[in-house]
């Protein structure tokens, strides 16, 4: 939202409609490579992925357990270092070495919602205290930021007494809105959702993915939406992306991709989707 | 998983044991030579013994070539220790070696007797009350293994020691209280080194079986309604001994310690009460002889508790974490 | 703030209260009893070796002195030397766990494997050591002690530490950018504050116990000064004479080892209480929830080769409250039934009820819950007590279960060959070499290949997909007439999932098996069964067949709120309107509020209060169940689910096969 696009100025001087405008992008890996271990245990995550993210959109991460979704999050978050390629935020590269504090101001403009809303709240602080705490890492203190804290606490449709409780006095559904308010109090220019409904119940689910749908809305986020759920991902998103193994091995705006698959791994993926009335 | 294309699993798993082992040897070779470099004051004015003249005392350096430099010694120290030459005693001259030799069967022993005691206990008795106070049934009786055990684990082996010898030895007069000229001399030893750690073991396999209980694979089983038999022992035994001994391996490898001290109170003939001696008299060598081989002996306590694990419970052998 | 809110939550810990008070009891002894009675412990008395009497209650010593008095006195020396051993190895041990943390990968796996051997090393004979090196005397022993006990410190501070730093929270704040000194202060520290304090206080214990036996042995405290440990080591050498002496300082020694100990345990147990998600949990309110009434008598509609007949079933905590709320269907031969529902609707423990195996402490009561066999008399599965032997083969052999989670519903330690081949042997009797047969041919028929090799493996050498294959394959091997999967493909990918479907059901073609699905996805029951039940807080609200289901002929409102709550794959597809599930914003219709705990369930439809229809009857009234046609039930107050259904085609005539062929 507090975005200055600053990159190539590609899009067309008059966008009445947004989907034919080319919006600026703000996020893109490059040939992004990732491999564990040593030696024979070596094992290679990723190989050599692009993706990229443009402002405003959501792009949707899909692939099977094992496919290197959480590891490329990771990656473009800063929490893992490639083996080689880069991952670029506008136009900046966020992988190569640098300060310390210019790490941390480029990693604030990113950030991550992750998968377990039991284990991404320290049990031990308050709700305030954890959002206060991502307004201002070094002095955040509930007292100082109240207003902020009850403000972002709205934004995602929860009481300002929220602040005084504990992540333990909250449901499944209303830890993982904590924990967006938390990602967005930062104000960063990229969202990354790592499987953020995939522990919920439909029914909360679908609280969870309509704040998402109004916060994509009204803050024109951008967003990486990771999710193992195909029906979830085309809900979500713009585009999609399909891992497998490690590869990309398609990517395009969502009624391409889910209407008219390209890939075989795609078509089984999507035939493998459970409730769909027996067409496949 | 990943681990099928490599070398046979038990094979690192025998290479991370082994070396375990080595660096536990080598340690305990350091720090016994150490024991004689790092004593304040001058080892061999101990030696030589407190009316000795200088000359005396010079000759006795010399003889213990303490007065090379400390590589040397050290190079002295490991060549002597493989030919099975661990010196000799200051006070009695015996050769230490014939000393080990001598005690070390009796530490054995008891020792080992205690583990077998420990485990055939414990093990029974731990899973005996998991399995009737299951599902929080039968209260009462967890509430009163709870406390006892606690009681008793808290007892260490000397108290017990000295109780027993005095109910059962003095006052019923049923067992011998010293030595070890009997076999029924065995016995009080034995329960004294044994008790406070059945104890404080069977609180753990109690423990470790109300966690197996609980799991899907043991539900599975149960679903199969095999005879209740072989539904604990089949199914419930390998995986809580995993836990169990992974947690009561320590204690095991500690009751070394406990049988040293236990030595004391019922006179064993044991390296621990030797040791104990040698340290006041500051006897060196017999020091450094018998620490090092009760070391050893720790070490392979250890190493026998680790290849029963790794049969126990086969993703030991890949590394991986076992009864998690 | 955080103490207040443990209180409230946690039973009042009666081991930590003990030996909290024990300690502190011994703490005030130790400061005040030299000041009171160290005159006369060092008095020198006329009498010696005196048994206990009215003026020495535990007699005196060689000397004639007090041994009450001496073993108060010598409290204090106790219990400094354990103190300071303890402080030593808890200060110098969290700091050598804290640098093996802190360095980099590859020295701390050295490190922590250096720590695993020293903690591998018993204490005392380290003691001995470093007793040898140093003159004998409390000093050497406090620090042997000490020494000894700093790797336990370690590895838990290094193990804590990286647990806690491995969790999403300090991952979190990491990418907030919160300074490393704050991240400790704030998130790692309080989170491993705990486990540290259950260590000092054993590690205080064993200090305490390893001290005495050191005094005990001679090598640690030397007279003329005392402690507890020494005087027992003088008690023992007149035991002969004079038992009392050693009675004191053993009370004592274990008194103290006691205290210790019991805080440890009672804060272990706390953590261990506080530590869960137990808020979910409200205490007490044991308001016996108004039983929804038995859809009265008529067994309606049950066929004469039904396999499964479940009628008004509840399965009940052991305060009474009812998780499971008067639940009635029936599977037929052949027959495949889900049932579809969020977390705590109870639909698991309907399955677990039909298998005979609820967890611990629930209990099932039921009009009928019984699988029916032709050849055979009804097999009663809410029967109390134990079974026979002849019930456990009926129950072994004639039902077939799937669980949930393939990776642990296998037992670790066991060759999966033994596992699958178990009820066989163990029930039909059958020889190990048919019932490996046997198994090979099964895990044909799930398409695992080279069965003969997978028998001789352990389950941690599969993949998931492949367990759950085999998982089936063991429900099948007796060929059940019933088979009861328990959500068998959440743990799974979809792809997978769809290769477990398929098997599914082509055993179902193949033998003819009845099933019971249970799953929280609808996509999977309306692709998978015949008919599908639908559960919201312990009853069944609905009972439909999967072609309705799919068709959007759904009636209950819960079961609407649901679809409609669900993305789907297309939705601006051929679908039917009315099942679609945007709403036009793109928005989804999702269900406000939470499902009610069992114990808070209202007299009447626990649906009510999120109920987008909901009529004043409702809140009040538990909703009659409507039989509109075989098979097609719903329990609501609306009107218009009462309406008669369209004449259909029976419940098999809407089967769509092909979903799960197509992948297969």
């Amino acid at each position: 939202m507090n975005t200055t696009p600053t990159g190539t100025a590609r899009s067309a001087p008059e966008r009445n409609a947004v989907e034919t405008a080319e919006p600026a992008e703000v996020l893109r890996a490059e040939g992004v490579t990732v491999a564990f271990g040593r030696g024979a245990r070596r094992k290679t995550v990723l190989h050599g992925v692009d993706l990229s993210l443009r402002q405003g959109h959501t792009v949707g991460l899909v692939g099977e357990s094992g496919s290197g979704k959480s590891t490329l999050a990771k990656v473009i978050v800063g929490l893992v270092r490639p083996v080689s390629g880069h991952v670029a935020l506008d136009g900046e590269d966020v992988t190569g070495p640098r300060g310390r504090a210019a790490t941390l101001a480029l990693r604030r403009r990113v950030q991550l919602v992750p998968q377990d809303p039991y284990a991404s709240l320290n049990p031990r602080m308050t709700v305030g205290e954890a959002i206060a705490e991502a307004i201002d890492p070094r002095r955040g203190g509930l007292a100082r930021h109240r207003a902020a804290v009850e403000a972002r606490l709205a934004q995602v449709a929860l009481d300002p007494e929220a602040a005084d409780r504990y992540p333990a006095q909250f449901s499944g559904g209303q830890r993982q809105r904590i924990a967006i308010a938390r990602a967005l109090a930062v104000e960063p220019e990229v969202v990354i959702a790592d499987e953020v409904t995939s522990a919920l119940d439909s029914s909360v689910q679908a609280e969870v993915l309509n704040l998402l749908t109004g916060l994509r809305r009204s803050l024109s986020l951008t967003m990486l939406f990771i999710s193992h759920d195909l029906a979830v991902v085309r809900h979500v998103s713009d585009e999609v992306a399909v891992l497998r193994h490690g590869r990309l091995v398609e990517h395009g705006p969502c009624a391409e991709v889910f209407g008219a698959p390209r890939e075989p791994y795609t078509k089984v993926l999507l035939a493998s989707v459970p409730g769909r009335g027996g067409s496949a | 998983m990943a681990v099928l294309d490599e070398a046979p699993p038990w094979l690192g798993f025998a290479a991370r044991r082994l070396g375990g082992v080595l660096l536990v040897l080598t340690a305990l070779v350091v720090i016994t030579f150490a024991i004689v470099q790092l004593m304040p004051g001058d080892p061999a004015r101990v030696a030589a013994g407190a009316n000795a003249t200088p000359d005396q005392i010079t000759r006795m350096r010399h003889d213990l070539g303490l007065d090379r430099s400390v590589p040397a010694q050290f190079v002295d120290y490991v060549g002597n220790l493989l030919h099975g030459d661990l010196g000799r005693s200051f006070h009695t001259q015996e050769n230490v070696a014939d000393i080990v030799a001598d005690r070390l069967p009796y530490t054995a022993e008891l020792a080992l007797l205690g583990i077998v005691v420990i485990l055939v206990v414990a093990i029974p008795l731990g899973m005996l009350v998991a399995v009737l106070c299951q599902n929080g049934r039968r209260r009462r009786l967890d509430g009163a293994f709870t406390f006892v055990t606690g009681f008793v684990g808290s007892t260490p082996e000397y108290v017990l020691g000295t109780l027993l010898v005095y109910v059962v030895g003095i006052k019923l007069g049923w067992l011998p209280v010293a030595g070890a000229a009997t076999v029924d001399a065995l016995v009080l030893p034995v329960v004294a080194i044994s008790l406070g750690p059945v104890c404080t073991i069977a609180r753990i396999v109690r423990r470790e079986t109300a966690v197996v209980l609980g799991q899907d694979y043991f539900r599975t089983a149960r679903g199969r309604r095999l005879p209740a038999r072989r539904l604990y022992l089949r199914h419930a035994l390998p995986n809580l001994l995993t836990s169990t001994l992974t947690l009561a391996g320590l204690l095991l490898a500690g009751l070394l310690g406990g049988t040293v001290i236990a030595e004391s109170v019922f006179a064993w003939p044991g390296l621990g009460t030797r040791v104990v001696e040698a340290i006041t008299q500051r006897d060196l060598p017999v020091v450094q002889g018998v620490v090092l081989v009760l070391g050893s002996l720790a070490c392979l306590i250890n190493l026998l508790i680790d290849v029963v694990l790794g049969l126990l419970d086969p993703r030991t052998l890949s590394g991986k974490a076992a009864g998690s | 703030m955080t103490a207040t809110r443990v209180r409230k939550r946690a039973r009042p810990n009666a081991m930590l209260v003990t030996g909290l008070v024990g300690l502190t009891a011994l703490f005030v002894l130790a400061v005040v009893a030299p000041w009171i009675w160290g005159d006369r412990a060092d008095e020198l008395g006329p009498s010696v070796h005196l048994g206990s009497s009215g003026e020495h209650w535990l007699g005196t010593d060689a000397l004639g002195r007090d041994l009450f008095a001496r073993t108060l006195v010598a409290t204090r020396l106790t219990l400094e030397l354990a103190a300071l051993a303890t402080a030593i190895a808890s200060i110098a041990g969290t700091v050598l766990g804290t640098l093996i943390w802190v360095s980099g990968p590859r020295v701390r796996a050295v490190g922590l494997r250096v720590v695993d051997v020293m903690i591998s090393y018993p204490a005392v004979i380290l003691a001995l050591t470093i007793a040898a090196i140093l003159d004998p005397g409390p000093k050497a022993c406090v620090i042997a002690i000490g020494v000894a006990g700093c790797p336990s410190f370690a590895r838990l501070t290094a193990n804590l530490a990286a647990s806690v730093a491995g969790r999403d929270f300090v991952a979190t704040a990491r990418l907030l950018g919160v300074p490393s000194l704050r991240l400790m202060r704030r998130h790692i520290l309080p989170n491993i504050a705990e486990p540290l304090l259950v260590l000092v206080s054993v590690s205080f214990a064993h200090s305490l116990m390893a001290l005495s036996g050191l005094s005990f042995l001679g090598l640690g405290v030397q007279l003329p000064d005392y402690d507890w440990g020494q005087l027992l080591s003088t008690g023992l050498q007149s035991l002969y004479t004079n038992p009392a002496e050693a009675v004191g300082p053993a009370v004592a020694i274990v008194l103290a080892g006691l205290s210790a100990g019991f805080v440890g345990d009672g804060l272990a147990a706390r953590a261990a209480s506080t530590s869960g998600n137990s808020a979910a949990v409200k205490p007490g309110s044991r308001k016996a929830s108004a039983s929804a009434p038995v859809a009265t008598g008529t067994d309606h509609s049950v066929p004469d080769d039904a396999v499964l007949v479940v009628s008004d079933l509840r399965v009940r905590r052991p305060d009474g409250t009812a998780l499971v709320d008067g639940v009635t269907f029936h599977i037929g031969a052949a027959e495949i039934v889900g049932v579809v529902g969020e977390s705590g609707s109870g639909k698991s423990l309907t399955a677990m009820a039909a298998a005979r195996l609820l967890p611990g402490g629930l209990r099932a009561e039921a009009h009928a819950l019984e699988l029916r066999n032709p050849g055979a008399e009804p097999l009663a599965l809410a029967a109390p007590g134990r079974d026979g032997a002849a019930v456990r083969r009926r129950l072994a052999t004639e039902i077939g279960i799937v669980y949930q989670d393939p990776s642990a519903s296998f037992n670790p330690a066991l060759r999966l060959g033994g596992q699958l081949t178990e009820t066989l042997r163990v029930h039909l009797g059958v020889s190990r070499r048919e019932a490996r047969e046997r198994a090979v041919e099964q895990l044909e028929f799930v398409r695992i290949v080279d069965p003969e090799a997978r028998l001789r493996a352990y389950p941690h050498e599969l993949s998931g997909g492949m367990r759950q294959r085999a998982m089936i394959a063991s429900a099948l091997l007796t060929r059940p007439r019933l088979i009861i999967a328990d959500e068998p493909t959440t743990a799974l990918d979809v792809t997978v999932q769809a290769e477990v479907l398929a098997l599914l059901r082509a055993a179902n073609r193949r033998d003819g098996t009845a099933m019971l699905f249970i799953s929280h996805d609808i996509g999977v029951v309306t692709d998978l069964c015949d008919r599908v039940l639908v559960m919201y807080a312990g009853r069944l609200v609905e009972e439909l067949t999967a072609a309705e289901l799919r068709d959007g002929h759904a009636r209950h409102p819960y079961t609407k709120a649901l679809l409609a709550a669900t993305p789907r794959l297309e939705p601006d597809g051929e679908a039917d309107g009315k099942l679609d599930a945007e709403t036009g914003d793109g928005l989804l219709a999702a269900i406000p509020g939470r499902p009610p705990q069992p114990d808070e369930r209202p007299a009447g439809c626990a649906f009510a209060d999120r109920c987008a229809a909901v009529l004043p009857v409702c809140r009040d009234t538990p909703p009659p169940v409507r039989v509109l046609a075989p098979g097609r039930t719903v329990a609501c107050h609306l009107p218009e689910t009462g309406a008669p259904v369209p004449v259909q085609a029976g419940p098999k005539a809407g089967r769509h096969d092909a979903a799960v062929e197509a992948v297969g």
